[in-house]
Protein backbone atom coordinates (compact mmCIF):
# COMPACT_ATOMS: atom_id res chain seq x y z
CA UNK A 1 0.00 0.00 0.00
CA UNK A 2 1.35 3.21 -0.71
CA UNK A 3 2.48 5.62 1.90
CA UNK A 4 -0.62 7.52 3.27
CA UNK A 5 -0.49 11.22 3.83
CA UNK A 6 0.04 10.18 7.76
CA UNK A 7 2.25 7.20 8.59
CA UNK A 8 -0.16 6.43 11.56
CA UNK A 9 -3.93 6.25 9.38
CA UNK A 10 -5.54 3.31 10.60
CA UNK A 11 -5.41 0.48 7.68
CA UNK A 12 -8.29 -1.50 6.69
CA UNK A 13 -8.77 -5.13 8.58
CA UNK A 14 -8.85 -8.38 6.63
CA UNK A 15 -11.51 -9.34 7.38
CA UNK A 16 -10.58 -13.13 5.95
CA UNK A 17 -7.80 -13.19 8.89
CA UNK A 18 -10.51 -12.67 12.07
CA UNK A 19 -12.48 -15.16 13.97
CA UNK A 20 -16.03 -13.83 13.33
CA UNK A 21 -18.44 -12.92 16.50
CA UNK A 22 -22.56 -13.57 15.77
CA UNK A 23 -22.67 -10.24 15.05
CA UNK A 24 -20.53 -10.76 11.74
CA UNK A 25 -22.83 -13.72 10.97
CA UNK A 26 -26.09 -12.11 10.96
CA UNK A 27 -24.48 -9.03 9.36
CA UNK A 28 -22.95 -11.15 6.54
CA UNK A 29 -25.94 -13.20 6.06
CA UNK A 30 -28.11 -9.86 5.60
CA UNK A 31 -26.20 -9.34 2.67
CA UNK A 32 -25.50 -12.69 1.17
CA UNK A 33 -29.59 -12.72 1.00
CA UNK A 34 -29.60 -9.62 0.07
CA UNK A 35 -27.29 -10.54 -3.06
CA UNK A 36 -29.80 -13.99 -3.68
CA UNK A 37 -32.97 -11.85 -3.51
CA UNK A 38 -30.78 -9.66 -6.24
CA UNK A 39 -31.09 -12.59 -8.53
CA UNK A 40 -34.10 -14.01 -7.48
CA UNK A 41 -36.10 -10.88 -8.35
CA UNK A 42 -35.56 -12.27 -11.80
CA UNK A 43 -37.37 -15.84 -11.09
CA UNK A 44 -40.46 -13.75 -9.16
CA UNK A 45 -41.18 -11.39 -11.86
CA UNK A 46 -40.67 -14.25 -14.30
CA UNK A 47 -43.67 -16.15 -11.93
CA UNK A 48 -45.33 -12.78 -11.41
CA UNK A 49 -45.43 -12.03 -15.65
CA UNK A 50 -46.49 -15.64 -16.41
CA UNK A 51 -49.39 -15.47 -13.96
CA UNK A 52 -50.70 -12.18 -14.80
CA UNK A 53 -50.30 -12.61 -18.53
CA UNK A 54 -53.13 -15.02 -19.09
CA UNK A 55 -55.76 -17.97 -17.59
CA UNK A 56 -53.48 -20.65 -18.85
CA UNK A 57 -50.35 -18.62 -17.80
CA UNK A 58 -51.47 -18.73 -13.83
CA UNK A 59 -52.75 -22.35 -14.42
CA UNK A 60 -49.27 -23.19 -15.48
CA UNK A 61 -47.42 -21.01 -12.39
CA UNK A 62 -49.84 -23.25 -10.61
CA UNK A 63 -49.29 -26.52 -11.23
CA UNK A 64 -45.32 -25.59 -11.25
CA UNK A 65 -45.51 -24.67 -7.50
CA UNK A 66 -46.32 -28.23 -6.83
CA UNK A 67 -43.73 -30.01 -8.05
CA UNK A 68 -40.66 -30.31 -4.79
CA UNK A 69 -38.43 -28.31 -6.59
CA UNK A 70 -39.99 -25.18 -7.47
CA UNK A 71 -41.05 -25.69 -3.94
CA UNK A 72 -37.31 -25.65 -2.69
CA UNK A 73 -36.75 -22.59 -4.84
CA UNK A 74 -39.72 -20.72 -3.48
CA UNK A 75 -38.32 -21.48 0.10
CA UNK A 76 -35.33 -20.84 -0.32
CA UNK A 77 -36.32 -17.76 -1.74
CA UNK A 78 -38.56 -16.65 1.20
CA UNK A 79 -36.17 -17.79 3.02
CA UNK A 80 -33.55 -15.22 2.11
CA UNK A 81 -36.27 -12.79 1.75
CA UNK A 82 -37.63 -13.32 5.66
CA UNK A 83 -34.47 -12.88 6.70
CA UNK A 84 -33.25 -9.95 5.13
CA UNK A 85 -36.57 -8.17 6.14
CA UNK A 86 -35.76 -9.02 10.01
CA UNK A 87 -31.84 -8.37 9.74
CA UNK A 88 -33.42 -5.21 7.84
CA UNK A 89 -35.71 -4.08 10.95
CA UNK A 90 -33.09 -5.45 13.38
CA UNK A 91 -30.83 -2.35 11.47
CA UNK A 92 -33.08 0.21 11.80
CA UNK A 93 -33.93 -0.65 15.48
CA UNK A 94 -30.53 0.37 15.96
CA UNK A 95 -30.82 3.64 13.84
CA UNK A 96 -33.20 4.90 16.62
CA UNK A 97 -30.44 3.82 19.41
CA UNK A 98 -31.51 0.70 20.69
CA UNK A 99 -29.09 -1.51 21.33
CA UNK A 100 -26.25 -0.24 19.93
CA UNK A 101 -24.05 -1.64 22.63
CA UNK A 102 -21.50 -4.50 22.27
CA UNK A 103 -23.69 -6.45 24.89
CA UNK A 104 -27.07 -4.98 22.78
CA UNK A 105 -25.80 -5.73 19.58
CA UNK A 106 -24.89 -9.65 20.27
CA UNK A 107 -28.64 -9.85 21.77
CA UNK A 108 -29.56 -8.11 18.83
CA UNK A 109 -28.35 -10.79 16.55
CA UNK A 110 -29.45 -13.89 18.69
CA UNK A 111 -32.67 -12.32 18.18
CA UNK A 112 -32.34 -11.85 14.37
CA UNK A 113 -31.59 -15.43 14.24
CA UNK A 114 -34.50 -16.87 15.85
CA UNK A 115 -37.12 -14.89 14.81
CA UNK A 116 -35.88 -15.90 11.32
CA UNK A 117 -35.32 -19.41 12.63
CA UNK A 118 -39.31 -19.55 13.17
CA UNK A 119 -40.98 -17.75 10.73
CA UNK A 120 -38.17 -19.88 7.70
CA UNK A 121 -39.82 -23.25 9.52
CA UNK A 122 -43.43 -21.59 9.52
CA UNK A 123 -42.82 -20.36 5.32
CA UNK A 124 -41.95 -23.91 4.97
CA UNK A 125 -45.22 -25.25 6.41
CA UNK A 126 -47.06 -22.94 4.22
CA UNK A 127 -45.18 -24.03 1.13
CA UNK A 128 -46.12 -27.48 2.04
CA UNK B 1 -9.27 4.80 -4.84
CA UNK B 2 -12.39 6.52 -5.09
CA UNK B 3 -15.77 5.05 -4.35
CA UNK B 4 -18.15 7.63 -3.56
CA UNK B 5 -17.94 8.69 -7.60
CA UNK B 6 -20.49 5.43 -8.03
CA UNK B 7 -22.31 5.71 -4.79
CA UNK B 8 -25.90 6.65 -5.41
CA UNK B 9 -26.41 10.54 -4.94
CA UNK B 10 -22.53 11.27 -3.76
CA UNK B 11 -23.57 11.54 -0.05
CA UNK B 12 -23.36 8.85 2.30
CA UNK B 13 -25.90 10.12 4.15
CA UNK B 14 -28.43 10.54 1.39
CA UNK B 15 -27.51 6.92 0.60
CA UNK B 16 -28.41 5.62 4.09
CA UNK B 17 -31.38 7.37 4.30
CA UNK B 18 -32.80 6.12 0.73
CA UNK B 19 -31.79 2.70 1.70
CA UNK B 20 -33.52 2.91 4.80
CA UNK B 21 -36.99 4.68 3.25
CA UNK B 22 -36.98 2.20 0.26
CA UNK B 23 -36.46 -0.12 2.89
CA UNK B 24 -39.86 0.14 4.48
CA UNK B 25 -42.25 0.54 1.31
CA UNK B 26 -40.16 -3.17 0.37
CA UNK B 27 -41.41 -4.35 3.64
CA UNK B 28 -44.87 -3.00 3.31
CA UNK B 29 -44.81 -4.40 -0.11
CA UNK B 30 -43.64 -7.51 0.84
CA UNK B 31 -45.71 -8.15 4.19
CA UNK B 32 -48.70 -6.99 2.21
CA UNK B 33 -48.62 -9.42 -1.11
CA UNK B 34 -47.46 -12.39 1.18
CA UNK B 35 -50.29 -11.40 3.69
CA UNK B 36 -52.52 -11.48 0.67
CA UNK B 37 -51.80 -15.00 -0.55
CA UNK B 38 -51.60 -16.64 2.67
CA UNK B 39 -55.49 -15.11 3.53
CA UNK B 40 -56.55 -16.27 -0.28
CA UNK B 41 -55.09 -20.26 -0.36
CA UNK B 42 -56.89 -21.42 -3.40
CA UNK B 43 -57.24 -18.56 -5.32
CA UNK B 44 -57.78 -18.18 -9.28
CA UNK B 45 -56.65 -16.33 -12.11
CA UNK B 46 -59.52 -14.05 -12.22
CA UNK B 47 -58.35 -12.79 -8.29
CA UNK B 48 -55.28 -12.30 -8.92
CA UNK B 49 -55.98 -10.51 -12.05
CA UNK B 50 -58.01 -8.30 -10.17
CA UNK B 51 -55.85 -7.44 -7.32
CA UNK B 52 -53.11 -6.16 -9.57
CA UNK B 53 -55.88 -4.39 -11.83
CA UNK B 54 -56.37 -2.16 -8.98
CA UNK B 55 -54.69 1.20 -9.39
CA UNK B 56 -54.13 1.22 -5.89
CA UNK B 57 -52.12 -1.73 -5.87
CA UNK B 58 -50.30 0.01 -9.77
CA UNK B 59 -49.33 2.35 -7.86
CA UNK B 60 -48.17 0.45 -4.97
CA UNK B 61 -45.67 -1.81 -7.39
CA UNK B 62 -44.48 0.62 -9.17
CA UNK B 63 -43.59 2.47 -5.74
CA UNK B 64 -41.83 -0.97 -4.91
CA UNK B 65 -39.88 -1.00 -8.03
CA UNK B 66 -38.90 2.24 -7.45
CA UNK B 67 -38.25 1.35 -4.20
CA UNK B 68 -35.89 -1.51 -5.90
CA UNK B 69 -33.98 -0.11 -8.00
CA UNK B 70 -32.50 2.60 -5.06
CA UNK B 71 -32.39 -0.13 -2.35
CA UNK B 72 -30.43 -2.48 -4.75
CA UNK B 73 -27.69 -0.20 -6.02
CA UNK B 74 -26.93 0.95 -2.40
CA UNK B 75 -26.73 -2.89 -1.21
CA UNK B 76 -25.05 -3.89 -4.36
CA UNK B 77 -22.60 -0.40 -4.19
CA UNK B 78 -21.80 -1.45 -0.63
CA UNK B 79 -20.50 -5.28 -1.25
CA UNK B 80 -18.88 -3.98 -4.85
CA UNK B 81 -16.68 -1.44 -2.55
CA UNK B 82 -16.19 -3.51 0.37
CA UNK B 83 -15.19 -6.52 -1.62
CA UNK B 84 -13.91 -5.73 -4.75
CA UNK B 85 -11.21 -3.80 -3.65
CA UNK B 86 -7.62 -3.63 -4.67
CA UNK B 87 -6.67 -5.57 -0.83
CA UNK B 88 -8.44 -8.64 -2.83
CA UNK B 89 -7.86 -7.77 -6.41
CA UNK B 90 -4.81 -5.63 -7.15
CA UNK B 91 -4.60 -3.35 -9.62
CA UNK B 92 -7.58 -5.08 -11.38
CA UNK B 93 -10.32 -3.66 -8.78
CA UNK B 94 -11.02 -0.54 -9.90
CA UNK B 95 -12.06 -2.07 -13.58
CA UNK B 96 -13.76 -5.18 -11.97
CA UNK B 97 -15.89 -3.13 -9.35
CA UNK B 98 -16.45 -0.65 -12.46
CA UNK B 99 -17.69 -3.63 -14.67
CA UNK B 100 -19.47 -5.28 -11.53
CA UNK B 101 -21.67 -1.77 -11.09
CA UNK B 102 -22.52 -1.42 -14.56
CA UNK B 103 -23.92 -4.87 -14.56
CA UNK B 104 -26.05 -4.22 -11.57
CA UNK B 105 -27.52 -0.78 -12.81
CA UNK B 106 -28.27 -2.33 -16.33
CA UNK B 107 -29.77 -5.23 -14.55
CA UNK B 108 -31.80 -3.00 -12.19
CA UNK B 109 -33.05 -1.00 -15.62
CA UNK B 110 -34.50 -4.26 -17.27
CA UNK B 111 -36.12 -4.85 -13.48
CA UNK B 112 -37.51 -1.93 -13.60
CA UNK B 113 -38.82 -2.03 -17.32
CA UNK B 114 -39.48 -5.66 -16.80
CA UNK B 115 -41.90 -4.63 -13.85
CA UNK B 116 -43.23 -1.47 -16.06
CA UNK B 117 -44.55 -3.85 -18.58
CA UNK B 118 -46.12 -6.48 -16.61
CA UNK B 119 -47.90 -3.79 -14.53
CA UNK B 120 -49.07 -2.06 -17.74
CA UNK B 121 -49.51 -5.17 -20.15
CA UNK B 122 -52.70 -6.50 -18.39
Amino acid sequence: MKKAVKSQRPVNLDLRTIKLPVTAYTSILHRISGVILFVGISIMLYALDKSLGSEEGFVAVKACLTSPLAKLVTWALLSALLYHLVAGVRHLIMDAGIGETLEGGKLGSKIVIAVSVVIIVLAGVWIW
Amino acid sequence: MVTNVTNLSRSGLYDWMAQRVSAVMLAAYFIFLIGYLVTHPGMDYAQWHELFSHKGMRIFSLLAFVALGAHAWVGMWTIATDYLTQMALGKSATTVRFLFQAVCGVVMFAYFVWGVQILWGI
